[in-house]
């Protein structure tokens, strides 16, 4: 179904497509994770291409590999063209135990929180994200607990309560997360909304 | 169910006295107050996860845990007398969990409702608390996932008897009287039914 999508990227980078395959209707393509930005960037605003929808980001761990160990897998669609392709990206733990790789918080929005998930299970650092923060533990969880070589077993322990808020809590800077939840009906003067924000029309 | 823990004794704490105009009773002060909590048990219902569907069967019309005078939920601790924990907790809510039971007021006592809540259930992972009891200590132990009402029903009368005996130790209550523990008693009710039949 994508296949054009496929031929499309392969003229554009190519020697950045290392590999490509389609299965089930879905097509993959397995890039230099050096180009990932610019391949994504490419997705998004090429006309013929249009991917407009960020589906979903995660990662891999495959520890009997020789090399490319972790994998972060990208899903894209495009509402208009109505077609769909997946990306990989195969990477391998750097000195300071990390995975790294560039961010696409900056191309879709919705890559943020994903991106935070995938670093808290996996320790892949998005370089460039604007929050790279822990997402689901705490901050005191130490490892990342869907690598392969994370003990099953393993129980930390218990953090005690925080009197103090960590960091930002909802709500977010007005442009993170979803906004509808923080339209206001205020029309005070003073420029300000509900929770403080400067209304965009004022 | 809702089978005493304790047998009747012999000498009652209780006695009532029929026979003036309007009769009357004598007991202990203690056991008034122990008699008047188990009927008015305040929920605070922290509820995280699946078992909630069942908690809502508990509290509708069908099971109706008003029968047992536990109906009333505050949503605020400092309110209530009886933590539910219905559903999974996981490391990062412990905390949370053992704030509020510190801000509830005593006496105070609190009902493991299923598995994930008693002992973490099949969440064997590095996210979930493996049981309640790691945080706050539990008085009734609910299994099931998700138990049915009928044997939340239990648990809560379980835990009306052990608050009428007065017993504050924070674990699960004593074991119920198992009818395998009598089994003389059985034996002979049995050959007492065969022996009817064998009349008839
Ligand atoms: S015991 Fe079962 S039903 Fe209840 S919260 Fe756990 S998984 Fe859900």
């Amino acid at each position: 179904m994508s296949q054009r999508v496929l031929d499309i990227l392969s003229t554009r980078f190519e020697g950045a497509i290392l590999q490509t395959h389609g299965q089930f209707g879905d097509d993959t393509a397995i890039v230099d994770p050096a180009q990932w930005k610019a391949i994504a960037q490419f997705l998004r605003d090429d006309s013929r291409l249009a991917m407009d929808h960020f589906i979903d980001l995660t990662a891999v761990h495959y520890p009997d590999r020789e090399e490319g160990r972790f994998e972060v897998v990208l899903h894209l669609r495009s509402f208009d063209k109505a077609h769909r392709i997946r990306l990989k990206a195969r990477l391998d733990l750097q000195d300071d135990g990390h995975v790294h790789i560039d961010t696409l918080a900056d191309v879709w929005a919705g890559a943020n929180w994903f991106e935070r998930e995938c670093f808290d299970m996996f320790g892949v650092v998005f370089e460039g994200h604007p929050d790279l923060r822990r997402i689901l533990m705490y901050e005191e969880f130490e490892g990342y607990p869907l690598r392969k070589d994370y003990p099953a077993d393993r129980i930390q322990p218990l953090v005690p309560f925080r009197e103090e808020a960590q960091g930002k809590l909802p709500p977010f800077d007005r442009h993170e997360g979803m906004p509808f939840g923080r339209q206001t009906h205020d029309h005070r003067p003073g420029g300000r909304n509900l929770l403080g924000f400067e209304r965009e029309d004022a | 169910m809702g089978e005493m823990t304790q047998p009747p004794t012999s000498s009652p704490r209780t006695l009532v006295f029929e026979g003036s105009e309007q009769g009357f009773a004598t007991t202990r002060f203690e056991d008034l107050l122990n008699w008047a909590r188990k009927y008015s048990l305040f929920q605070y219902p922290f509820v995280t996860a699946c078992c909630a569907m069942e908690f809502m069967a508990l509290a509708s019309p069908r099971f109706d845990m008003a029968r047992f005078g536990a109906e009333a939920p505050r949503f605020s601790p400092r309110q209530s007398d009886l933590l539910w924990v219905v559903g999974t907790i996981t490391q990062r809510q412990a905390p949370i969990l053992k704030r509020v039971y510190d801000q509830m007021a005593d006496p105070k006592y609190v009902l493991a409702f299923g598995t994930c809540a008693s002992c973490g259930g099949f969440y064997d992972n590095y996210t979930t608390l493996a049981g309640i009891d790691k945080v706050v200590p539990v008085d009734v132990y609910v299994p099931g996932c998700p138990p049915r009402p009928e044997g939340v029903i239990d648990g809560l009368l379980l835990l009306q008897d052990k608050i009428a005996r007065g017993d504050r130790t924070a674990r699960i209550v004593k074991p119920r009287q198992d009818p395998i523990d009598k089994v003389e008693q059985l034996v002979a009710l049995r050959t007492a039914n065969q022996d009817d039949l064998g009349q008839a």
